[in-house]
């Protein structure tokens, strides 16, 4: 019944309704009514990690080591719970600087290195040419199994028979023809392929019905349920221990390597990148894809066991290979159309796989191998070349072809060797080299170029000596001495025990020494050397995504400038003249500009048309086509730091300099005024030092002259030489007190006057003054009388001081009273908390005008009979600053010819003024 | 006839020692203690000589020469400046004010009384 024109129609159909889908899905994007935009379709296109693999190796796996599938799922299931941090960035940076591929990406964050880029590619293709191998492998043994339906036969070895006559190299040619329709109908500058994704999104609802099917014939169709199943294969030792993982070390170290590595892979493998990062149309759907991918992966697991073991057991006279038991069980049980369905699965699965595969390394092959080559070979003439957009697509599907032709081969080589589960660990192995460049790169500011390099060839290096090179010996391309005696017989180096570590398998063993080697050298190398510019630029916006990034727009770091007219040909040469154009007219829409020719020849259009080529031919190439034009290198970030830290010190060179000659005004505005006051007190120390010799001269003019005449004439009289000699004496004495009162003006006015304040009854102080005074008083004949009523108000004051203002003052009143007639009053009392004392005479009076004046210094009020000064002139001045230094104030009051009077407030101790004041208050 | 010679000073005990020094030597002695008394004196009696205070209540001693400069019933009164201000420029302002000499005090008596004799005997 299922012959095989069937199953080739039934096939051809199946694609052909992907492509149908695949076209509707761009046409529809074309249209701008996506389908693809939204979490569900992005999580299910996620779903192209279950391969084959999944499809048919699951089952195999679980019927060899039971349980030991699932770290597989687990890995991933554990890595995407991480995407919210990792893979988001991964899109954003992917989305900022238009990377295509993961070898875009690696190039890119070291400073869009080449090298990098075509190493990553290499890396890529080599490690994943193995799992392309095994869909063409699972593709083909299932045809060739559905051929012999109902009849159940095992797949010949693919070397046993002629390669014509070998499906596999068909299913390779037909996926190769698929490919190129799917992948490369049109160069997009985002290299977005909207209808892939829908088709790869309905490829995983087909394997995972198909699955759900068979397992749930094999659970509830074949047996009776899962408890069925695991009472029945618990009854058989060896199935048993399926259901256990396996005891020792070995057993748990394999489930840890497995996880970490299916946990990279997830990340690193080109087509999930592809899937993940490159289609992502919204970077927000990973949050549902968080959870959506992980159910996915349970229900495509659900039914593992369960078929593994009723595989197991319905065959159990063997000779059936478990990788075939989804096909073969429904097979045994005659039921055609679920066989036809697994084979849809099968075929789903893995055409999903080797599609999004495929395109994601011919983009990588293309970009980052085949065209920096051909644009340094000038001699081919690219430069040349008008259009190169149909030269770029035949350059990919080229290297469609050749993948699959390689994956082929490898198949035909070492295919048969391997089950199929270890056939894709390879691969895994291989991509999780990129995990330290990558990762590292991510979080990490100081991961170089030349670190990225280093781990990667040597992690590459390792991984080829212990994991392809011995599967080529295992299929006889290598001499088998190779795997047990190791290279030329040295033990040491033998590829599954390098360096002595045995105890682990396969896999973990070539894992655990590249990812060594990879890691070490990585770190190693990037904190021994240094980072170009350009490499630091690109490590700030990639660590840093989320602060340079608002949305699309990348940090501008592109200087120099190119017109339209050199841009768009260029860019029309890799997307095609009508594709650039458009980019280009949609650019100046965007800017305000009414038509390209019209767009400002400045760094944004050279960006535009950079990233606009990273598109089309990778980061790496694109910075190397646009520099042709601009001419210009774009600035690393150590020079554009240079250029702010240079700018911003100019800034705060200028600013210092202008607030140092504004502070230079202001101190020459204060030098000015300091020497305008300056030459003011120089003025008035003149005026002051020629007050001072004045009255220092009079007296010594008196001293003098009298000294002389009585030295000339020893005849003068005895009463007249007295009055000259008591006139000698008392000029002296006048000039000592000018002496002293002028060193305690000094004293005073400097602040090194000594002030002893201490609590002081005023009627004391009053009272010790007046007896000071009285023989001045008794000499000149004038009363002095006291009126000092009941208060006692005490003051906070030095005593001294005190005393000193009070004979100051007294004398004074007595110097201007007439004698005789003279009266002096002093009075004292106490209101609001201050104590008064006035000094009033019955002398002359001051004139209003000289109120003030007579407390400045040698300003002394004359007697205006004789028109002459008495006294020194400071004892007035220096009163008042005793006063005022105890809180108080001194003024005189006076009319003329009728006295005056000279007083004073201090403010009084409160706690001392109250019981004197006779009143209580609460303290 | 004896020169007449007016002091013009505030300082009580500087005119008691030009009084007496000039009594002494033979000349008749006016006394004036602030510019405008010297002023009126000089109206009454012009003097020979008088011996000028600088520093005085009401008019100064710069004044007072300058009224005397001014006034021709004046005209043959000898000026001696007195001044306890011995700066330059004061003695330059006297004699340039018409002082026909400047004495600073503290003055050395038989200094000031040549001074006094030399200006009268230069009169002629």
């Amino acid at each position: 019944m299922l012959q095989g024109w069937v199953i080739v129609v039934v096939s051809f159909a199946y694609l052909g309704t992907l492509f149908a889908i695949a076209s509707y899905g761009d046409r529809r994007a074309e249209r701008g009514r996506s389908i693809i935009a939204n979490p569900y379709t992005y999580a299910l296109s996620l779903a192209v990690y279950c391969t084959t693999w999944t499809f048919y190796g699951s089952v195999g796996r679980a019927a060899s080591s039971g349980i030991g599938f699932l770290p597989v799922y687990l890995g991933p299931t554990l890595m995407v719970a991480l995407w919210w941090y990792v893979m988001r960035k991964i899109i954003r940076i992917s989305k900022a600087q238009r990377i295509t591929s993961i070898a875009d990406f690696v190039a890119s964050r070291y400073g869009k290195s080449q090298l990098l880029g075509g190493l990553v590619t290499i890396i890529a293709v080599v490690g994943v040419i193995p799992y392309i191998a095994l869909q063409l492998k699972a593709i083909s043994g299932g045809f060739t199994i559905l051929q012999h339906y109902p009849i159940i036969v095992m797949p010949a070895k693919a070397a046993a028979v002629p390669m014509l006559g070998d499906s596999a190299l068909y299913v390779a040619a037909v996926l190769a023809a698929f490919t190129v329709l799917f992948g490369t109908r049109h160069l997009d500058a985002t290299e977005r392929h909207e209808g892939l994704v829908a088709a790869i999104a309905f490829e995983s609802i087909v394997k995972l019905v198909a699955f759900l099917a068979v397992g749930a014939f094999v659970t509830f169709g074949v047996y009776d349920g899962f408890a069925d199943i695991f009472a029945r294969a618990g009854k058989v030792p060896e199935l048993r221990a399926l259901m256990t993982v396996p005891g020792g070390g070995g057993g748990y170290g394999t489930w840890a390597f497995l996880t970490f590595l299916s946990m990279l892979s997830i990340l690193f493998l080109p087509r999930q990148f592809q899937i993940s990062v490159v289609e992502n149309v919204d970077e927000d759907h990973i949050e549902k894809a968080t959870w959506l991918f992980p159910l996915y992966l349970l229900l495509i697991n659900v039914f593992v066991l369960p078929v593994a073991l009723g595989g197991l057991m319905l065959f159990s006279a063997g000779g059936v290979e478990a990788d075939y038991f989804v096909l073969t069980v429904p097979m045994a049980e005659q039921a055609e159309g679920l066989t036809l369905l697994a084979f849809l699965g099968g075929l789903s699965a893995g055409s999903g796989m080797v599609i999004v595969e495929t395109i994601a390394l011919s983009t990588m092959a293309c970009n980052d191998l085949v065209m920096p080559v051909l644009l340094r070979l000038s001699a081919l003439g690219i430069n040349d070349r008008r259009d190169l957009s149909g030269l770029l697509i035949t350059i990919r599907r080229l290297a469609i072809a050749a993948i699959l032709l390689l994956a082929y081969v490898y198949f035909r080589v070492a295919g048969e060797a391997y089950a199929l589960v270890s056939i894709g660990l390879i691969s895994f192995a291989a991509v999780a080299q990129f995990a330290p460049a990558i990762l590292g790169g991510l979080y990490w500011r100081g991961a170089t170029r030349a670190g990225a390099v280093a781990g990667l060839v040597g992690g590459f290096a390792i991984w080829i000596y212990t994991l392809l090179l011995p599967s080529f010996a295992r299929s006889g391309w290598l001499p088998a001495s190779f795997l047990t005696d190791g290279p030329l017989g040295i033990g040491l180096l033998r590829p599954h025990q390098l360096f002595g570590l045995a105890g682990l398998d396969d896999i973990s063993h070539g894992v655990l020494w590249s990812m060594l080697f990879n890691g070490a050298l990585f770190v190693g190398v990037s904190l021994i050397g240094h980072a170009s510019p350009a490499e630091t630029t690109q490590a700030a916006l990639f660590v840093d995504v989320f602060q340079h990034t608002q949305g699309i727009e990348r940090a501008r770091l592109v200087r120099g400038s190119a017109s339209v007219q050199e841009l768009l040909p260029l860019v029309g040469r890799f997307l095609g003249p009508e594709r650039a154009r458009e980019a280009f007219a949609a650019f100046a829409r965007r800017r305000g500009v009414p038509a390209p020719e019209a767009l400002p020849a400045d760094a944004g259009l050279v960006q535009f048309a950079e990233t606009q080529l990273a598109g089309a031919i990778g980061g790496a190439s694109a910075r190397v086509v646009v520099a042709s034009v601009v001419q210009e290198e774009p600035p690393g970030l150590d020079e554009v730091m240079d250029i702010l830290d240079e700018a911003s010190q100019v800034r705060a060179y200028s600013r210092e300099l202008e607030q140092k000659s504004r502070q230079l005004e202001e101190a020459t505005a204060g030098l000015r005024a300091a020497n305008e006051r300056l030459q003011e007190l120089d003025r008035m120390k003149d005026d002051f030092m020629s007050t001072v010799t004045h009255e220092l001269r009079t007296p010594l003019t008196s001293i003098r002259a009298f000294s002389e005449i009585l030295l000339e004439d020893p005849h003068v009289e005895v009463a007249q030489r007295k009055v000259f000699l008591s006139i000698i004496v008392k000029e002296t004495e006048r000039l000592t007190r000018l002496i002293n009162q002028m060193l305690d003006m000094a004293k005073i006015e400097s602040g090194n006057a000594e002030w002893r304040a201490a609590e002081l009854d005023l009627r004391e102080v009053i009272a010790e003054a007046a007896a000071a005074t009285s023989q001045l008083f008794s000499e000149a004949r004038v009363t002095l009388t006291q009126a000092l009523g009941e208060a006692a108000p005490r003051v906070m004051a030095d005593r001294d001081r005190l005393m000193q203002v009070f004979i100051n003052l007294l004398s004074n009143a007595v110097k201007f009273c007439e004698p005789g007639r003279g009266r002096v009053e002093i009075r004292l009392s106490a209101a609001g908390g201050q104590a008064r004392v006035d000094v009033g005479d019955n002398g002359p009076g001051i004139p209003p005008e000289h109120h003030e004046t007579i407390f400045e210094k040698f300003r002394q009020g004359g007697d205006s009979a004789t028109g002459k000064p008495r006294g020194t002139g400071l004892g007035l001045p220096i009163s008042r600053r005793i006063i005022e230094h105890f809180g108080g104030r001194l003024w005189v009051e006076s009319v003329p010819g009728q006295g005056a009077t000279f007083s004073f407030i201090l403010p009084m101790e409160p706690a001392a003024a109250a019981p004197a004041g006779g009143q209580v208050r609460a303290v | 006839m004896a020169r007449h010679i007016l002091i013009i000073d505030d300082e009580p005990n500087i005119v008691l020692s030009l009084e007496f020094l000039m009594r002494r030597e033979g000349f008749e002695v006016a006394v004036a203690g602030d510019g405008e008394a010297a002023l009126r004196a000089m109206s009454e009696r012009p003097p020979d000589l008088v011996i000028l205070d600088v520093m005085m209540p009401k008019l100064n001693g710069f004044e007072v020469c300058q009224r005397i400069r001014a006034e021709p019933a004046l005209r043959g009164v000898r000026v001696l400046m007195l001044t306890a201000k011995g700066r330059e420029t004061e003695m330059k302002k006297g004699l340039e004010l018409g002082a026909d000499a400047y004495v600073t005090k503290p003055f050395s008596t038989r200094d000031l009384v040549t001074e006094v004799h030399h200006l009268l005997e230069g009169r002629a």
